[in-house]
C-alpha cells in the first residue's frame, strides 16, 4: 500500500485533507468567538471605570483598568440591609448540603440499580429515564403545594430536598458504574464477607471518582445559580445570586458593581470545572483502554 | 453474577407461583431496596407525585385559598378555545424548541467532533471556552448589556458609529427582535452536559476501528464520521438528544430575564411563561396545572418521536 500517512505530533492521522482542516479551523474560530467574546466582555466591563462604562462610542477594551468596581461591590455589600455574608452563607450551605446529599443518595441508588438484581429494578430505572425527558419547572406549582404541606416553604429544605433527588447525576453515575466497576471484584469482596453496603462504599465508590466529579458539577451549577425562588420569602434566607441580581438591576450608578458581581458569580463554577476537568480527562484516558 | 445467585437460591423457581417467587426475590434483596430508599422516596415525592397531582388539579378550579371544585374539562376547553395568549405561547414554544433543540444538538456534536483531534491541552482549553457559558448561571445578562437599548450598548454604539443606524434600537423591547435574540442567547448557554457527553463519547470510540476503516477504503473524515463514529456513538447521541429536547423547553428563565414577563406583544411568550404567569403570579393553580399537563405531554411526546428517529440511524 502506497497510501500517504500524515502525522500530527507522533500520531498517524488517517484520511485528513488540508482543505477540511482549514475549513474546520475557520468554523471553530467563528463559533469560539461567539462563545468567548461575551465572556471576555463581562470581565472587561468589570474593569472599566465609571466614565468608560458610559462612554460613546462604547469600546470592547478598557483604556484605564481599575479594580474600583470590586471595592464598590464590597462597599455595597456592607451597606445592605441583610449582611452580605448571610447571602453567601445561604448559597454555600444550600450548595454544599444539596451536592453532598445528592452524591450520597444518587450513588447508593446507582449502585443498587447497576449492580444488584431485584424485582422492580427496570421499572424504577424506567421512571428515572422518563424524568430526564421533561423539565422540572412543569412541577413547580405542585412543588409549592407539596412543600407547603410539609411546612418547608421559606426554609432551606425547600431548595435542598428536591435537589437531593436530582436524576441526571444518578443516571450518569449508574451508567458509569455499569461500565467501570467489574462484577468479579464486587463478588470477591462479598465472598470475603463484606456486607453489600461495605462493598459499595469501599470497593465501588473509589472506582467511580470521575462520575462523582460529573455529578458534583451538575448539582453544584444548579444550586449555586439558585436565584429568586418562589419558595423563599425571608430576606435572610435568600441566595447570593438573588442579591447579585438586585445589584445588577440597580441602574446606572451600580453598573460597575453589577459587572463585578457577575464576574464573582461566574468565577466559582468555572474554577471548579477547570480543576475537575483535568481529573476527568486523566481518568477517562485510562478507563478508555480497559475495553 | 447470575450463576452465583442461582446457586444461592435453594428452591427452584418452577416450584413457585410468580408472586411467591417475586416476594422471595424481594426479601433476598432487602439491602437493594434499602440503598434505593432515600433517593426513591424523595424522587417519588418531588418528581412522580407532582405529575399526578398536576393531572388531578387540572380538572379543578383550585386557587390555594378556597376548597377546589371539580370542573371537568373546563380548564382544557378554556385553554384551547378562549385563551388567545396560550395559542401564541404554543406557537412560540414550538418555534423556540424546534430551533434551539436541533441547533444546540448539532452544535454540541460538531464542536466536540472538531476538537476531538486536538492535543489534550488545547482540547481542554477549547472545551472550557465552549462549556463555560452554560455553567456560569446568570452571566447571560451580559447580552442585555451588549444589546442595551441606549447608545452605550456595544451593538447600538457600534452601529451608530458606523452610520448604519441613526438612533438606538430597543432590541429587547421590539417584537421583531426578541425571538431571534433569545434564541441566540439560549444557544449560547446550551453547550452543557450533552456537549461533554459527546466529547467523552468520541474519546472512547475504539481507535483501531479507524485504522481498519482506512485500510478498507474509507476516503475522508466525513465517511469515517458516517460509517464508524456515529454508529459507535449511538448511546451518547441518544442521551444528548434527550437532554437537548428537555433543555429546549426549559429556557423560560433566560427569556424572562432578558425580555421581562410578559415580553413585548407576547413575542417571546412560551408555554413555560404562561405557566409562570398563572401559577407563580396569579395563583390560579387549577388552570396552571392544565398548562403544566399540556407542556408535560408536549415534552414527552417530542422525546419519544426523536428517540424513535435516532434508533433508526444506521439500520
Amino acid at each position: 500500500m502506497s497510501k500517504k500517512l500524515r502525522t500530527r505530533g507522533h500520531k498517524v492521522v488517517l484520511n485528513r485533507s488540508t482543505g477540511g482542516d482549514i475549513g474546520i479551523t475557520i468554523l471553530l474560530t467563528i463559533m469560539g468567538a461567539f462563545m468567548f467574546l461575551p465572556m471576555v466582555y463581562v470581565v472587561i466591563q468589570s474593569l472599566k471605570p465609571l466614565d468608560e462604562l458610559w462612554m460613546f462610542p462604547p469600546r470592547f477594551y478598557v483604556i484605564r483598568p481599575t479594580l474600583s468596581n470590586f471595592s464598590d461591590l464590597f462597599a455595597l455589600m456592607n451597606d445592605s440591609w441583610v449582611p452580605f455574608s448571610r447571602y453567601i452563607f445561604n448559597t454555600v450551605f444550600i450548595t454544599a448540603a444539596g451536592t453532598v446529599g445528592n452524591l450520597l443518595f444518587a450513588s447508593m441508588a446507582a449502585y443498587a440499580l447497576s449492580k444488584l438484581k431485584f424485582p422492580g429494578r427496570n421499572f424504577m430505572f424506567g421512571m428515572i429515564l422518563t424524568s430526564l425527558m421533561f423539565h422540572s419547572t412543569v412541577n413547580q406549582v405542585a412543588h409549592f403545594i407539596i412543600l407547603s404541606s410539609f411546612h418547608w416553604v421559606d426554609t432551606y429544605l425547600a431548595i435542598i430536598m428536591p435537589a437531593l433527588a436530582g436524576t441526571l447525576g444518578l443516571y450518569l453515575m449508574k451508567q458509569f458504574m455499569e461500565n467501570s466497576v467489574s462484577d468479579a471484584v464486587l463478588e470477591s469482596a462479598r465472598l470475603d464477607g463484606a456486607s453489600e453496603f461495605r462493598t459499595f462504599w469501599v470497593i465501588a465508590m473509589p472506582m467511580v471518582k470521575p462520575a462523582w466529579l460529573t455529578l458534583i458539577i451538575e448539582t453544584f451549577k444548579n444550586l449555586w445559580n439558585t436565584g429568586a425562588s418562589i419558595y423563599i420569602h425571608s430576606e435572610q434566607l435568600k441566595t447570593f445570586n438573588y442579591a447579585i441580581q438586585q445589584i445588577v438591576s440597580g441602574g446606572v450608578a451600580r453598573a460597575g458593581a453589577g459587572a463585578a458581581a457577575t464576574v464573582v458569580m461566574m468565577i466559582v463554577p468555572i474554577v471548579i470545572f477547570v480543576i475537575n476537568q483535568s481529573k476527568i480527562i486523566e481518568t477517562m484516558g485510562t478507563s478508555g483502554m480497559k475495553d | 453474577m447470575s450463576e452465583q445467585t442461582a446457586v444461592k437460591r435453594p428452591v427452584a423457581r418452577k416450584e413457585m407461583t410468580k408472586a411467591q417467587w417475586t416476594w422471595k426475590e424481594m426479601k433476598r434483596n432487602k439491602v437493594a431496596y434499602a440503598m434505593l430508599a432515600p433517593f426513591m422516596i424523595l424522587f417519588l415525592i418531588f418528581t412522580v407525585f407532582p405529575v399526578f397531582l398536576s393531572m388531578i388539579l387540572s380538572f379543578t378550579d383550585f386557587n390555594l385559598l378556597e376548597m377546589p371544585n371539580w370542573v371537568g374539562f373546563d380548564n382544557y376547553i378554556h385553554l384551547f378555545l378562549d385563551d388567545d395568549i396560550f395559542i401564541i405561547a404554543v406557537k412560540n414554544t414550538l418555534i423556540f424548541a424546534s430551533v434551539t433543540g436541533p441547533a444546540s444538538y448539532l452544535l454540541s456534536f460538531l464542536i466536540a467532533w472538531f476538537i476531538n483531534e486536538l492535543g489534550p491541552k488545547i482540547r481542554s482549553v477549547v472545551t472550557l471556552i465552549f462549556y463555560a457559558p452554560s455553567i456560569s448561571g446568570s452571566v447571560y445578562t451580559i447580552w442585555k448589556t451588549l444589546f442595551s437599548s441606549d447608545a452605550y450598548g456595544w451593538v447600538n454604539g457600534t452601529l451608530m458609529e458606523l452610520g448604519i443606524i441613526t438612533s438606538p434600537i430597543l432590541w429587547f423591547e421590539n417584537a421583531d427582535y426578541v425571538m431571534p435574540l433569545c434564541i441566540a442567547v439560549a444557544l449560547w448557554v446550551s453547550l452543557g452536559t450533552a456537549f461533554l457527553a459527546f466529547i467523552a463519547g468520541l474519546q472512547t470510540v475504539d481507535k483501531s476501528l479507524y485504522e481498519a476503516a482506512a485500510v478498507d477504503g474509507i476516503k475522508n473524515r466525513w465517511q469515517e464520521l458516517w460509517f464508524i463514529t456515529l454508529p459507535e456513538m449511538k448511546p451518547q447521541l441518544m442521551f444528548g438528544a434527550v437532554l437537548a429536547i428537555t433543555q429546549s423547553f426549559g429556557f423560560g428563565a433566560v427569556v424572562t430575564t432578558l425580555c421581562g414577563l410578559p415580553s413585548v406583544d407576547y413575542a417571546a411568550h412560551t408555554i413555560m411563561h404562561h405557566l409562570d404567569d398563572y401559577g407563580g403570579q396569579r395563583y390560579e393553580v387549577g388552570y396552571a396545572s392544565t398548562i403544566a399537563v399540556i407542556l408535560f405531554a408536549i415534552m414527552l411526546g417530542s422525546n419519544f418521536i426523536v428517540k424513535k428517529a435516532i434508533s433508526k440511524v444506521g439500520q
